[in-house]
C-alpha cells in the first residue's frame, strides 16, 4: 500500500499548497517518513482461492459444486417438510373423515389447521432456511477466505 | 345502496396513489430508475411493496367469496398464495437476485444465452400479465357497480386510466412507495371491519355459523339473481333462476340451496373425503401446485426482486413479505364465514364477490359506523385493483419496451406501458362472464408449467439448455394455456375433463418439467459453455465480491 500523500513523504515541501483541507501544519520536524518499497501482500492464499474461483479451475468448480448442493439439498429438505406437513393434510382429512370432524377450542380441526396455523408455519419454514442457507454462505465464505482450515 | 361515503373513499385512495406518483416522478431521473428503482429500496419498504403488489383483487375480494360460497376446501388458496412465497424463498430468490437480470427474458438470455428462448419468454410474460390484468379491471367494474350503481365500465376504464398515466408517469421508483402505502391500507382496509364484524358477532349473542336446519334469511331481503342456477328450496321445489330474476324472502326463510355451491353445512364444513369424489381431491392438489410453484413465475412479482442491493438481502425481503402476506390471509376467512350469517342472499344471486364490501353494512346496519367500514373496505379494494394492476403494468411495459420495441428509453417506457395497459382495458370491456379467482387460478397455474421450471431448473441444473427450456415451457406452458382458453371460452365440460381443464397445474406442472429436463439431456452438447460462471455468478456469497 503506497501512501503518498503523507506529509513528509517526497515531495511534501514543494507541493504542500495543492492540500485543500486546511490541516495544521505538522511541526517542522516531520514525526517520520514512510518509505514503501513494495506492497506486502497479505491473504494470498485466499486470493490464490478467489482465482480458482474464477478461472473456473478444477478445484473451483469442485468448491462452487458442493456449495450449490448444499444449498439445493436444504431448500429440497425444507420443501419436503411442507409437502408433508400441508401436504399431507387433504390426503389425511380425505382417508380419516373422523379427523375433519374434530374440533378444537370449538373450530374443526381443517379450519384451525388451514385458516390460521399453516402461515406461521410458513414462516418459520422460512426464517430457518434463511438462517441455515446464510451459515452454508458462511462456511463457504471462510472456506475460500482460509482455505488451511 | 346510497352509502355517501364509498365515492369519496375511493377517490381518495385514486388521489393519494396519484400523489405518491407524483412525488416519486421528482426522483425518477434515468430508465434505471424507472425500471428497478436504481436498487435503492430498503427491505422494508420493498417488502411492503411487494405484498401491497402481490394482495390481488382475487386475493381481497375472491378469496373471502370462495370460502362463503364452497367452504373449507377454498382455503387452500390463500395457504397457497402465501406458500408460493415459500418456494420463491427457497429456489429462487437470491440466486435470481445475483443473476443481475432485469426480466425474466433477460434471466433467460443471461442463463441459456439464447434470443429466441428470450422472445418466446417476452410472449410468456406478456401473456400471463394480460391475463392477470383483466380480472383485476373486471373486479374494479364489478365493485363500482355494486357499491354505487355507476355503469360497469366506469370502473374497470377509471382503475386502467389512473394506473396508466400513474405508471407512464412515475415508472417503478414511484410505485414501490405507492405499494408499501397499499399494503397497509389493505391490511386495515380488512383489519379494522373484521375488529367490528367480531363484536357484532358476540353482541348478536354469536348466532351459528353452521345452524342445524341449514343458513337463514336474518332479516327480509330481496335477491336479484346475477349466475344462472338451480335453487332447491326447503319444501323440495327446485326452481331455475337466470340473471336479473328477482325472488322476495321474509326474515327467517331458509336459504334455498344453490346448484354448485356448497349450501348444505356439511359439504361447507368439513373438507372432501375419500370415494366420495376423487375429483375434488385432484382439484385440491392440482391447486396446491399451481399457487405454490405459480408465484414464481408471475412477472410482477419477479421484478420487485432486482430492487434488491443483493442476493442475501433479497432472501431477507422474501421473508418479511411471507410474514406479511400470511398475515394479511388471515383475515378474509372471517369474512367468508361470517357471510354465512350475514349476507346468505349472496349465495343465491351468485355475487359471492362482493362480500367484503357488503358484509360490514349487512351485519353493523346503516349507520355511521357501519357506512364508514363500508367506505373503508371500498376504498382497500380499490387499493387492490390499482397496486397489483401497476405492478402487472411495469413488468408488462418494461419486456415490451425492450424486447418489442427495441429501446431503452424513458419514452419508449411510456409508449409501453399504453400498449401494455390499453389491450387489457379494451378486454375487460368486452369479455365477461370471467371469474375473478378462477382466472387468477388458471395464471397461476400458466405461470407455474412455464416459468417455474425455466427458473428451478436454470438456477439450480448446469445441464438445462436453451432447446430443453424452450420445448418445456412450449409443451408445460402451451398445454395449460389451451386449458385456459377451453375453460374460459370453450363449451361446458362435465367430469374428469372439466376438473383436468379447470385445474390443470397437477399434470402440466409435471409434463413441463419432464420435457425440459429429457430434451436438456437429448441436447447435451448445447449447454452453454460458461455454465460454470453462471452458477458461480448466481449462488457465490454476496460478501466475496467475486
Amino acid at each position: 500500500m503506497a501512501v503518498p500523500d503523507e506529509p513528509g513523504g517526497p515531495g511534501w515541501e514543494t507541493t504542500a499548497p495543492a492540500a485543500p483541507v486546511p490541516a495544521p501544519r505538522p511541526p517542522a520536524a516531520p514525526a517520520r517518513t514512510r518509505i514503501v518499497l513494495a506492497e506486502v501482500r497479505r491473504g494470498s492464499r485466499a486470493d490464490r482461492t478467489r482465482s480458482e474461483l474464477t478461472q473456473q479451475t478444477r478445484i473451483g468448480d469442485t468448491l462452487v459444486r458442493g456449495l450449490v448442493r448444499a444449498q439445493l439439498a436444504l431448500a429440497l429438505r425444507l420443501s419436503l417438510l411442507v409437502l408433508i406437513g400441508l401436504g399431507g393434510l387433504p390426503w389425511l382429512f380425505a382417508i380419516a373423515p373422523s379427523l375433519g370432524r374434530t374440533t378444537v377450542l370449538g373450530v374443526t380441526l381443517p379450519w384451525l389447521l388451514l385458516g390460521v396455523v399453516s402461515f406461521p408455519f410458513l414462516i418459520v419454514v422460512g426464517w430457518a432456511y434463511v438462517r441455515l442457507a446464510e451459515r452454508n454462505e458462511q462456511d463457504f465464505t471462510d472456506l475460500v477466505q482460509r482455505p488451511e482450515r | 345502496m346510497s352509502n355517501g361515503y364509498v365515492v369519496p373513499a375511493i377517490v381518495a385512495v385514486t388521489l393519494v396513489t396519484v400523489g405518491i406518483g407524483f412525488y416519486g416522478l421528482r426522483l425518477a431521473r434515468t430508465t434505471s430508475d424507472f425500471l428497478v428503482a436504481s436498487r435503492t429500496v430498503s427491505p422494508t419498504w420493498n417488502a411492503a411493496a411487494i405484498g401491497g403488489e402481490y394482495l390481488s383483487a382475487a386475493s381481497f375480494l375472491g378469496v373471502a367469496g370462495l370460502i362463503l360460497k364452497y367452504g373449507v376446501d377454498v382455503l387452500w388458496y390463500p395457504v397457497g398464495f402465501a406458500a408460493g412465497y415459500l418456494a420463491l424463498l427457497l429456489f429462487v430468490a437470491a440466486p435470481l437476485r445475483r443473476s443481475g437480470a432485469f426480466t425474466l427474458p433477460d434471466f433467460c438470455e443471461l442463463r441459456l444465452g439464447s434470443r429466441r428462448l428470450r422472445t418466446l419468454a417476452t410472449v410468456f410474460v406478456i401473456f400471463i400479465g394480460w391475463l392477470y390484468l383483466v380480472p383485476q379491471l373486471q373486479g374494479a367494474g364489478l365493485t363500482l357497480a355494486t357499491l354505487t350503481g355507476s355503469p360497469y365500465p366506469v370502473g374497470a376504464l377509471l382503475v386502467a386510466a389512473v394506473v396508466t398515466a400513474n405508471v407512464a408517469l412515475g415508472g417503478m421508483r414511484a410505485i414501490t412507495f405507492v405499494q408499501a402505502f397499499q399494503y397497509w391500507l389493505k391490511l386495515t382496509a380488512l383489519a379494522v371491519p373484521a375488529i367490528f364484524l367480531a363484536l357484532q358477532w358476540q353482541a348478536d349473542a354469536r348466532p351459528a355459523v353452521t345452524p342445524p336446519d341449514g343458513p337463514a334469511f336474518r332479516t327480509a331481503t330481496t335477491v336479484v339473481v346475477e349466475h344462472h342456477a338451480a335453487l332447491t328450496f326447503a319444501d323440495g321445489t327446485i326452481r331455475e333462476v337466470r340473471p336479473g330474476d328477482r325472488l322476495d324472502f321474509a326474515a327467517g326463510d331458509p336459504v334455498p340451496e344453490v346448484s354448485g355451491t356448497a349450501t348444505k353445512a356439511i359439504d361447507w364444513l368439513l373438507p372432501d373425503t375419500a370415494g366420495n369424489d376423487d375429483r375434488g381431491l385432484f382439484g385440491t392438489y392440482s391447486l396446491i401446485l399451481a399457487t405454490f410453484l405459480g408465484t414464481m413465475g408471475l412477472p410482477h412479482v419477479l421484478v420487485r426482486f432486482y430492487t434488491n442491493p443483493d442476493g442475501a438481502s433479497a432472501r431477507r425481503t422474501t421473508l418479511v413479505v411471507l410474514a406479511l402476506v400470511g398475515l394479511f390471509y388471515l383475515l378474509p376467512t372471517i369474512y367468508g364465514v361470517l357471510g354465512r350469517i350475514y349476507t346468505p342472499q349472496l349465495l343465491v344471486s351468485g355475487q359471492t364477490d362482493a362480500v367484503v364490501v357488503l358484509l360490514p353494512g349487512a351485519a353493523l346496519g346503516d349507520g355511521t359506523t357501519g357506512r364508514l367500514l363500508a367506505a373503508l373496505v371500498a376504498a382497500g379494494a380499490f387499493a387492490a385493483f390499482l397496486s397489483t394492476s401497476s405492478g402487472l403494468l411495469t413488468s408488462v411495459a418494461g419486456v415490451i419496451s425492450t424486447d418489442v420495441l427495441g429501446h431503452g428509453s424513458v419514452r419508449g417506457f411510456r409508449l409501453a406501458t399504453v400498449i401494455a395497459g390499453g389491450v387489457p382495458a379494451v378486454l375487460a370491456l368486452n369479455v365477461s362472464g370471467l371469474d375473478v379467482s378462477q382466472v387468477v387460478g388458471l395464471a397461476f397455474a400458466v405461470a407455474a408449467s412455464s416459468f417455474c421450471p425455466l427458473l428451478v431448473l436454470g438456477i439450480w441444473w448446469r445441464g438445462l439448455t436453451d432447446l430443453g427450456a424452450a420445448a418445456g415451457v412450449l409443451v408445460g406452458g402451451g398445454a395449460a394455456i389451451a386449458a385456459v382458453l377451453v375453460t374460459v371460452l370453450g363449451p361446458p365440460l362435465s367430469g374428469w375433463p372439466a376438473t383436468l381443464t379447470a385445474q390443470p397445474a397437477a399434470w402440466t406442472v409435471p409434463l413441463a418439467f419432464t420435457v425440459m429436463i429429457a430434451v436438456s439431456a437429448a441436447s447435451r452438447r448445447r449447454a452453454p459453455a460458461d455454465v460454470g460462471a453462471t452458477m458461480l455468478r448466481l449462488h457465490a456469497p454476496d460478501s466475496l465480491r467475486l
